[in-house]
């Protein structure tokens, strides 16, 4: 594998992550809880869908293929897509979108802060820039897990059980492979190791602070950096892809 | 000194072309009047996210998403600015809401009709955000304060809504076969229910007269109406689509065109509750305001704990 090609992979691996999640979240806007957090997750999804573009844009300029962010996000199949698991989840009720949300968004406050530092000057560009952006969501997210948390019982339960089943999709967060491998050394990619540690100890906090319990001895679900999904993601994407595919020659 | 009644002091500020803000003394008929505009049209913005928010996920770029995602977020945002308007005038949001969800309250019949290609999100863009805009460069000078100001802002990011619907029919229309068929075909179902937004001929148009009286509104709805068919038929030219409209034709004595009146019948049917989504659209916010009980509550019980802790500190 060149570097080249491991850049590739990699770019690929964050910019579906944020695809997929802002797809997922997009579904929520005009049927929100309130309107102000209809607005407030909207802006959350906006952010996200827009780092996805931009990690696209770069991974299309990496690949040199004449392949534009479009091509690759809506001409590629399902096993071709890296996403992690958890983004392609169903949203479930407010609670596990909530969860999910703020399990997902503490993992990139701390993997754009590492990634900020990259020798890769457009990748550490973007992670810069979202970085802004993510510690507002988090904010957002963490407020909303305290609340559910601690508001009634009904809002406690239901939170519980959305970390409960979400649990299961959080080690691929961190999982790396040779190409991050090959790029650690490059001074390109992040060691998610240290993300992880930092990642556990916040969430550890955030998750006593409000009155839940993190789910013990968990069987972790793995598949995404081989392109290995739930059943989910093929039903997402056929959604997603099938203007570009009804119409390959249309520019819209 | 003279007597001079509260309704001297309306009367002289609606004459000089000052505003009326909420601390004024008002009729009670022109308060009535502002609330129920002011809560349809923010009504009309929040049931509007949802045609188009039907197209979100299916958007086939990524920058046709990030726009789209966009503009329906600003039109929660305009719901918003619109309740808080409404609610200068003694009025809940609750209260609102509820007229809403339980079918009291109308909203811009407009939406009752379906998005069925992204076409639509186009001609919506265009055709409805451009015949909005109409309505509402007009209401940047109503007598209300508070609705004048929201206005001036809405009609900002308006105008950006129309330009975002011209483009994208600019792509079909000019775009492959495929494309330009569907784009003639969304012109061909929006054209009359757009003309129908500026609501019914002013011959039959219950509310105009005091709307008018009051500064409210500053030109009837088939004035309205005329100049946006004078406006829109250049822009279907350009587009190289054809106007649905057989007895469209310029008349030169009148400097505008003649065209058919929408299908007025059509007009009232939906208005009276059997448009083609019209319970679609109803069930799809009562769905969300139910689902969001618990979240609420949630929030509300989550204050309360923390300002008692906060008070016994």
């Amino acid at each position: 594998m060149t570097t080249q090609e491991a850049l590739f992979q990699y770019i690929l691996r964050i910019g579906d992550t944020n695809l997929i999640l802002g797809q997922r979240l997009s579904e929520w806007t005009g049927h929100g809880p309130f309107l102000e957090e209809d607005l407030a997750l909207t802006n959350i999804t906006l952010d996200i869908t827009g780092a996805a573009k931009s990690f696209l844009e770069y991974a299309a300029k990496v690949e040199d293929k004449g392949r534009s962010e479009d091509d690759l996000a809506f001409l590629r199949n399902d096993r071709q897509f890296f996403n992690a698991q958890i983004t392609e989840l169903p949203n479930g009720d407010y609670a596990r979108t909530i969860a999910r949300q703020v399990l997902v968004d503490c993992f990139d406050y701390y993997f754009y802060q590492e990634l900020s530092k990259s020798n890769d000057e457009t990748l550490a560009g973007i992670a810069q820039k979202s970085l802004k952006e993510v510690t507002y969501h988090l904010r957002h997210t963490s407020a909303w897990l305290e609340r559910f948390g601690d508001g009634t019982e009904e809002s406690h339960n239901k939170v519980q059980l959305a970390l409960n089943e979400l649990w299961q999709y959080t080690n691929e967060l961190f999982e790396m492979n040779e190409v991050d491998e090959l790029l650690i050394k490059e001074g390109i990619a992040v060691d998610l190791n240290l993300v992880k540690t930092k990642w556990e100890k916040h969430i550890s906090e955030l998750v006593e602070k409000s009155t839940l319990t993190i789910p013990q001895n968990v069987f972790m679900q793995t598949g995404s950096r081989k392109g290995i999904h739930t059943e989910h993601l093929a039903f997402i994407l056929a959604e997603m892809q099938a203007l570009p595919r009804i119409y390959p020659d249309a520019k819209w | 000194m003279e007597n001079i009644s509260f309704e001297d002091v309306f009367e002289g500020k609606l004459a000089k072309n000052e505003m009326i803000e909420p601390k004024d003394w008002m009729p009670e008929n022109y308060r009535k009047h502002l609330i129920r505009q002011i809560s349809q049209h923010a009504h009309s913005e929040i049931i509007g996210m949802l045609p188009e928010g039907n197209w979100i996920t299916r958007a086939p770029s990524l920058r046709a998403k990030v726009v789209l995602l966009a503009k329906v977020q600003d039109e929660g945002g305009h719901g918003l600015y619109l309740y808080t308007a409404a609610e200068t005038l003694g009025v809940s949001r609750d209260e609102l809401l509820n007229n809403l969800h339980t079918g009291k309250a109308k909203y811009s019949s407009i939406f009752n009709y379906p998005t069925l290609t992204w076409a639509d999100i186009g001609a919506v863009g265009w055709l409805v955000d451009g015949a909005a805009i109409m309505n509402q460069v007009m209401l940047q000078r109503s007598s209300y304060g508070p609705y004048s100001r929201a206005m001036v802002r809405i009609c900002k990011e308006e105008s950006f809504h129309q330009r975002q619907g011209y483009e994208i029919m600019t792509h079909l229309a000019f775009g492959t076969k495929d494309q330009k068929e569907m784009a003639q075909d969304a012109l061909n179902r929006w054209w009359y229910p757009t003309m129908m937004m500026f609501g019914p001929p002013d011959s039959e148009s219950p509310n105009s007269e005091n709307a008018m009286k009051w500064r409210i509104k500053r030109e009837t709805n088939d004035q309205l109406r005329q100049r946006f068919v004078d406006q829109t038929v250049k822009q279907v030219e350009y587009l190289g689509l054809i106007v649905p409209d057989e007895n469209l034709k310029w008349n030169e004595a009148k400097n505008g065109y003649d065209f058919t009146e929408p299908n007025w019948v059509e007009f009232k049917n939906i208005i009276s509750g059997n448009g083609p989504c019209n319970k679609e659209r109803l069930a799809a916010r009562n769905k969300a305001h139910d689902d969001g009980k618990w979240v609420r509550e949630a929030a509300q019980a989550f204050a309360k704990k923390r300002s008692e802790i906060y008070a016994a500190a």
